[in-house]
């Protein structure tokens, strides 16, 4: 189990950095997604894996650690909320820029430099 | 058990959700109770101040559990210096916000006032969880606080901050994973206690988790390799937001000092000082990366923006010195540059609203209105960044390079501060005298005056930094007990023995 389990989570790490590095935001936020994917399995993995054990001391002979439970809950539920706000910010970058790269290479000619701009709003 | 703690964590969570239900009220009356809550929370940080300068820790254990079981918050000095720094650049950025930036979006009020529960939260949590989970607090409130004022210019940096910091979060996680798996705990003070009492075979498991959080936290504080996104990001955000971020960056570095002090002390074992013989080289390059930066600078914003990451590398060299001495200049240096580089933030702002079409661009322009008080208040600003005589950057230059002690670590320090100050200097004087003194004929159309309240709010950030000077003494004597007290972290673990139940006996 501890093979098939650690072959996931580097499958998804994986292949989530990998679409991580591909520069467009669809891409880009699948990956975001797989890494938190791998991230939380290997969380859950914290407290070592075990099968049919209940997660209180003392009630069986073998038990599972509660904690990474509650952490990867935790992290979930922020991943979430994250990962829908990546796709709206994804959505309007590629309205604004008409473009999906994650530069929004379709600068405007006139204004080639980005830095000075925004300050007098 | 003391109450107080929780005041700087409810009061903005209380406030920012009336906000939220009062999506529609008038605007005049969202910013009154808005500012209230600030005033509030500001009052509840100089309450704790207080009480921590007594030197105790004071723990606060949620539902009761008594640590290391469940998730506590801890006040001593550095928490309580970390919430006044904070709750008073917060209330200037505040103020300065009411002049109309807050009402281009609909939840500004609620978005800054999350951003302040998040940061404090940072401050004041015990546990290495909950660490995250305040990151991940003040990270989505600025995400949102970035993005705050529409137009498109903001679009592409707060995507690339916002992929950034996820990616950031998941390294977090392995890191919290890696730790825990081996040591079974998430408290700060029991880390302490557990990590010295690692096996050889698990070390390198803790050693990698304890390296990645280095990562994460460097991410945080825009160190070297991992700065680039924050000048577009700073550069782009309205003036409140930008000059809020400001202290963005010092949660890293909290976050750094805190558990590389705690956790990974001279008394971790074989773990002991892990990452600070990178850190301190790392620091001056991010220096002077910094420093080429700003004399890079096309804009006002931007260079400011190269400020912080200058200010990043001047704390973290000190840091990295890994003496009481470098920690406690450190702090000192933290106090002027947040403000100063916050108030800085602020007045270009209203710089770049008196040069009509000319903005904050570092180019000729037509003579701008109220030349003499902006003008006046960017010098300050910019001696007291740069760390020129009599401001208080001067002192906290001085209190730095003294911390080191002679040797090779001594001549880079003094060299890289050094010389960095100086083109510091060059790029300030540069942009100041292109903006105030190099005018072309023509006329500027009037963009409205200068308030009272935005005048007198980046007038007082930038003016703390004369009031550091007047304070100097005080100021520093908590500071050298603060860093006293970080590098005895005997005291801190000694929270795990303090009885937290108070149960009325039958």
């Amino acid at each position: 189990m501890e093979l098939v389990f650690a072959i996931t989570i580097g499958a998804l790490t994986g292949s989530g950095v990998y679409l991580l590095l591909r520069a467009r935001t669809f891409p880009v936020v699948v990956g975001l997604t797989l890494l938190s994917y791998g991230v939380n399995l290997f969380l859950f993995s914290t407290g070592r894996l075990v099968t049919g054990g209940q997660p209180i001391i003392g009630s069986t002979g073998t038990y599972t650690d509660p904690l990474p439970q509650a952490l990867v809950l935790t992290a979930i539920v922020i991943g979430f909320a994250m990962t829908a706000f990546v796709v709206v910010l994804s959505l309007r970058s590629q309205a604004d820029t008409g473009d999906d790269h994650v530069d929004g290479l379709r600068e405007s000619p006139e204004n080639p430099d980005k830095n000075g701009q925004g300050a007098s709003q | 058990m003391n109450h107080w703690l929780t005041a700087p964590i409810l009061i903005p969570l209380l406030g920012g959700l009336l906000q939220i239900f009062m999506t529609y009220a008038p605007l005049q009356l969202r910013r009154t109770l808005a500012l209230a809550t600030t005033v509030m929370m500001l009052a509840s940080a100089l309450v704790l101040l207080g009480l921590a300068d007594d030197g105790s820790y004071r723990v606060y254990a949620f539902g009761n559990w008594q640590p290391p079981f469940g998730i506590v918050l801890v006040l001593d000095r550095l928490a309580a210096l970390m919430l006044v720094v904070t709750g008073i650049l917060a209330l200037f950025c505040h103020i300065f916000s009411t002049r109309g930036s807050d009402g281009q979006g609909a939840h500004f009020h609620a978005l800054f006032l999350f951003q302040l529960l998040g940061l404090n939260i940072a401050f004041l949590t015990g546990d290495l969880f909950n660490l995250f989970v305040a990151f991940e607090v003040l990270l989505i409130a600025s995400y949102g606080l970035l993005m705050h004022g529409g137009g498109t210019t903001r679009t592409i940096p707060g995507l690339h901050y916002v992929v950034l910091n996820l990616v950031g979060s998941a390294l977090f996680l392995i890191s919290v994973g890696m730790i825990y798996s081996v040591t079974g705990t998430l408290n700060m003070a029991d880390l302490a206690i557990q990590v010295p009492r690692v096996s050889p075979e698990d070390l390198p498991l803790v050693e990698a988790g304890g390296m990645m959080l280095l990562v994460v936290f460097g991410l945080k504080a825009a160190i070297l390799p991992l700065c680039f996104w924050l000048p577009r990001a700073y550069a782009n955000a309205t003036a409140p937001v930008a000059a809020l971020f400001a202290v963005m960056t010092k949660v890293g570095i909290y976050a750094i000092l805190r558990v590389y002090t705690l956790v990974f002390g001279d008394q971790a074992g074989a773990l002991a000082n892990l990452g600070m013989d990178w850190l301190f080289p790392v620091a001056l390059v991010t220096l002077a990366a910094g420093v080429v930066g700003a004399l890079g600078a096309k804009a006002l914003k931007a260079l400011v923006a190269w400020q912080v990451i200058i200010s990043v590398g001047t704390l973290l060299a000190a840091i990295g010195l890994s003496n009481p001495a470098g920690t406690s200049a450190a702090l000192f240096y933290l106090l002027n540059t947040t403000w100063v580089v916050g108030g800085l933030f602020l007045v270009v702002d209203l710089i770049g609203n008196q040069r009509g079409s000319a903005g904050d661009k570092i180019v000729t322009a037509p003579k701008m209105h109220s030349r003499t008080l902006l003008s006046v208040l960017f010098l300050l600003g910019a001696t007291a960044s740069a760390g020129l005589p009599p401001l208080s950057g001067f002192f906290a230059k001085l209190l730095i390079l003294k911390a080191a002690v002679p040797g090779v670590e001594m001549a880079w320090l003094w060299s890289i501060v050094l010389v960095g100050g100086f083109f510091t200097m060059i790029a300030y004087s540069r942009a100041g005298s292109i903006v105030f003194w190099r005018t072309v004929e023509g006329h500027v159309e009037d963009k409205g005056q200068l308030t009272l309240p935005v005048t007198v709010s980046a007038s007082a950030l930038i003016a703390l930094s004369v009031a550091i000077v007047v304070l100097a003494g005080p100021i520093s004597r908590y500071t050298d007990a603060t860093a006293a007290q970080l590098h005895d972290p005997a005291g801190y673990i000694g929270i795990l023995e303090m009885p937290s139940t108070q149960e009325a006996q039958p």
